[in-house]
């Protein structure tokens, strides 16, 4: 390890208001390195590589290119630099030739700003030659499979002389045969000496395709690994984080009938043959890595997706659902994970965003009875400790942690019988953590049946009666809260089949 | 918890204080540029200016609630001008020649009737399929002027009956009928968006759609019944217009679209959704109907009136933008 690094960050910090995202990260990009990138969502990845990219400024620290310290003022600079990026949402424009694209800024000129087409092709077709791609100069984008249109944006990140290309989920909408010919270009580049970084969340690629690996938990720089010497579950633990508290849960009080069954469902590649119960009484903890398909059969028992096959089985009666106004008449609610983007209409007050689903009932002849919301509002203010001055405030100006109550309260105050949460605590400060943590086990003592979808180990460890384990889109284990173990659990989500693992 | 009263106080009071200035200033502009020596601020002017206003305003209330929703309606002209067509042609029809006056509310609820089926197939076409209520209602707003002019070719339709005229130009308590008509309707819509659950689901569906679908609102039914209600109102205001005229050219109600969108985004409605007031669109009705007013009361032409509306409305969105970062801004400190 003689080679300078093409990319080196020391140190690195960058504050939000109230918030630390980036703490002190370092590591280094050596040329014809593949370096993948990891942790969980909000750890920090996006902003490090805004910071990166020039979009953000970070607040302490050095970035060094080779062995000159350099700071990106913008995004022209990093590019400049020698610093691309490959985003996983694609930024073309579909109306134009693969040509225009890649020289888009930049088109070779003639006279009178006349664009010179023979140069570009030239060009381009040079270009698109040395990726050996199936497409020339003229194709228009938009005819392009997405594979292809990446390839459009990687020989855009050609026509620079690239030091470091970063790359960010460039597999999440590929086929298999398109990832090998993604693969094949990521070892070109490598054999060049371009330095890569590769951020994803699929445990498989890494281990086949990069070099090193570095984890960032929380804004934190958690090590950097050689992949060789290194398996799954180590990457996973150091994801997630040991420190744990371990105030477990334990099944103390009596379980009702079961609520809800789910047998067989499946949801096309999303996720397969998916089979729980939810009885009453009880908190069933969903655990599993970002994509491991929790959320979409939240939405499946929604009705906002519809299965490809299996059953839903409420109080042992099948239920179809269509729509979430199904989901609701049959007493299912979900609290989505974007509380701001599915939850809340934040231009309404807070009565009127916590009676939402039900002011249809809450009539006095044609009009709405705003005595009873009033009262409805009043009454779960105070059981969930909503801290608003009154129910006139709007609810996008209340703490995220008042605003998830005033999503919770809008369907407790419905008397639902399967209660769905997912990502209870993203966004939320520590205090009301707890508070909301405390609520779940109290919903469970008073007999609703409740499903706690969580990317926070500790909070799945301290919640749930039972946890179901999911990677890749399948249910791993189910463990009763005697059984799990941070170890078992962690060996779950990684598809690690137990015994299998040293 | 302080954000956003200025510029809310600002928004919901500015067209009031529009309306202020321009009678200020027409007056006394006027004292320099009229021809007439007739004071500006006349009480009889003012009623008139009412009555002048219920065209557009009549419109103007159903667009509210179907921009507040989240959709527009371009058909609105053409749509008025079918129901005119109805409500004229309709006395005149043989079957209903034995009815004698008895033909009148009938000719009404003919014509209000097709505007209501035209308005909720606008609005049922938009929730089936799912394209975008300004492609929707562009191609029903040719499609409808189209109707129009297969009926009667370029002639205009007429048919006076006295009765209807008297009773549209008669006056109560001092306002002509147009005049009660438009605050009547204003007073139903301002209570359909403020006190019913179809108001507020409509607000909830236009600030944030994902949202209201997850709090199990069905949004095709509500656009469509906001539809039929822009479609309903349409039809009402030519029921009043030409209750009175008599006569209808086929090109009648071109226009009229833009004319309620500026006043109902003058009011304050956001073309987003989600956010306007009944209030705020009577404001904007009766301010560009002062503009138009004060500057023929000064001695400009029409030309000029349609120049400095535009001009206006362009300053006014710019000002409510520059007042909207403004506030965003603060809440990011």
């Amino acid at each position: 390890m003689t080679t300078a690094p093409v990319l080196h960050l020391d140190n690195i910090v960058k504050t939000f208001p109230g918030v630390r995202a980036l703490d002190g990260v370092s590591f280094s990009v050596l040329p014809g390195e593949v370096h993948a990138l990891m942790g969980e969502n909000g750890a920090g990845k996006s902003t490090l590589m805004k910071v990166l990219g020039g979009i953000y400024q970070p607040d302490g620290g050095d970035i060094y290119m080779g062995d000159t310290k350099v700071t990106m003022s913008g995004p022209l600079e990093a590019k400049a630099m020698g610093i691309v990026f490959i985003h996983q949402e694609l930024s073309l424009a579909e109306e134009l030739s693969v040509a225009e694209n890649i020289y888009l800024g930049e088109l070779p000129r003639k006279s009178f700003g006349r664009v010179d087409w023979a140069t570009l092709t030239a060009q381009t077709n040079a270009i698109l030659k040395k990726l050996n791609v199936g497409f020339d100069a003229k194709t228009r984008v938009g005819d392009l499979s997405i594979a292809n249109q990446q390839m459009v944006e990687i020989a855009r990140a050609l026509t620079v002389d690239a030091k470091a290309v970063i790359f960010d989920e460039p597999t999440a909408s590929l086929t298999d045969a398109e990832k090998v010919v993604l693969f094949d270009v990521i070892a070109d580049l490598k054999a060049d000496g371009v330095g890569i970084i590769y951020i994803s969340h699929r445990m498989e690629e890494i281990f086949k395709i990069t070099d090193r690996i570095s984890i960032l938990r929380d804004g934190q720089y958690q090590g950097t690994v050689v992949t060789a010497e290194t398996n799954e579950e180590a990457v996973t633990q150091m994801m997630i984080g040991r420190k744990l508290d371990l105030s477990r849960n334990a099944a103390h009080h009596d379980l009702g009938a079961v609520a809800l069954e789910v047998r067989g469902l499946s949801c096309g590649a999303l996720y397969q043959d998916v089979s729980f119960e939810v009885r009453r009484g009880e908190v069933v903890g969903f655990y599993g890595l970002v994509g491991a398909g929790r959320t979409e059969i939240a939405e499946t028992l929604f009705g906002l997706r519809d299965p490809s096959a299996g059953q839903i089985l409420l109080d042992g009666e099948e239920v179809r659902l269509h729509s979430p106004a199904d989901a609701i008449a049959l007493g299912i609610s979900l609290v989505p994970e974007d509380r701001k983007g599915q939850g809340l209409i934040l231009g309404m007050n807070c009565r009127d965003n916590m009676t939402l689903p039900q002011v249809d009932d809450l009539k006095a002849g044609p009009f709405v009875a705003e005595g009873a919301e009033i009262a409805i509002f009043d009454q779960y203010r105070d059981r969930l400790d909503i801290r608003t001055p009154s129910w006139k405030q709007r609810v996008g100006n209340l703490s995220g942690g008042n605003q998830q109550k005033i999503v919770i309260g809008k369907w407790l105050s419905m008397h639902p019988n399967v209660l769905i949460v997912d990502e209870p605590t993203r966004g939320i400060d520590v205090g009301s953590k707890s508070e909301i943590h405390k609520l779940l086990r109290e919903l469970a003592a008073q007999g609703y049946a409740v499903i706690v979808i969580s990317s926070e180990m500790p909070e799945v460890l301290h919640v749930s009666d039972r946890i179901v384990a999911m990677y890749s889109g399948r249910i791993t284990r189910t463990f009763t809260s005697d059984e799990v173990t941070e170890d078992n659990l962690i060996q779950a989500i990684s598809g690690i089949k137990p015994g299998h693992a040293a | 918890m302080q954000q956003g009263t200025l510029s809310k106080a600002l928004k919901s009071g500015a067209i009031w204080g529009f309306i202020a200035f321009e009678l200020v200033f027409f007056s006394v502009a006027g004292e320099f540029l009229s021809l007439s020596d007739k004071a500006f601020m006349d009480f009889d002017n003012m009623l008139l200016l009412l009555k002048q206003s219920a065209p557009i305003g009549i419109i103007a209330m159903g667009m509210t609630i179907v921009m507040v929703n989240g959709n527009i309606d371009l058909s609105v002209g053409a749509t008025f001008a079918i129901a005119a067509i109805i409500l004229l042609e309709s006395m005149t029809w043989p079957i209903f020649a034995a009815l004698g006056d008895w033909v009148i509310p009938v000719a009404w609820l003919l014509a209000l009737t097709a505007g209501t089926l035209l308005g909720a197939l606008n609005g049922l076409i938009v929730w089936k399929t799912g394209v975008d209520a300004f492609i929707v209602t562009l191609g029903s707003m040719l499609g409808f002027r189209g109707i129009v002019f297969m009926f009667n070719g370029e002639n205009p339709t007429s048919h006076l009956n006295w009765t209807l005229v008297d009773f549209a130009e008669a006056e109560f308590l001092g306002l002509a009928t147009a005049s009660w008509v438009l605050l009547a309707v204003t007073l139903v819509i301002w209570f359909v968006m403020s006190r019913t659950v179809h108001g507020r689901n409509a607000y909830a569906i236009g600030d944030n759609r994902e949202a209201a679908v997850n709090a199990g609102i069905r949004v095709g039914p509500h656009m469509m019944i906001n539809f039929a209600i822009i479609g309903f109102l349409a039809a009402l205001s030519a029921v009043v217009f030409y209750s009175e005229s008599g006569s209808v050219n086929p090109n009648d109600g071109q226009l009229y679209e833009l004319w309620v969108i500026t006043a109902v985004v003058l009011g304050g409605t956001k073309i987003t959704g989600g956010a306007g007031s009944v209030i705020g669109t009577f404001g904007g009705v009766i301010a560009i109907q002062l503009l138009r007013k004060g500057l023929g009361h000064i001695g400009a032409d029409t030309s000029t009136v349609n120049l400095v509306i535009g001009l206006i409305l362009i300053a006014v969105l710019f000002l409510d933008r520059q007042l909207n970062v403004k506030g965003k801004e603060e809440l990011k400190v």
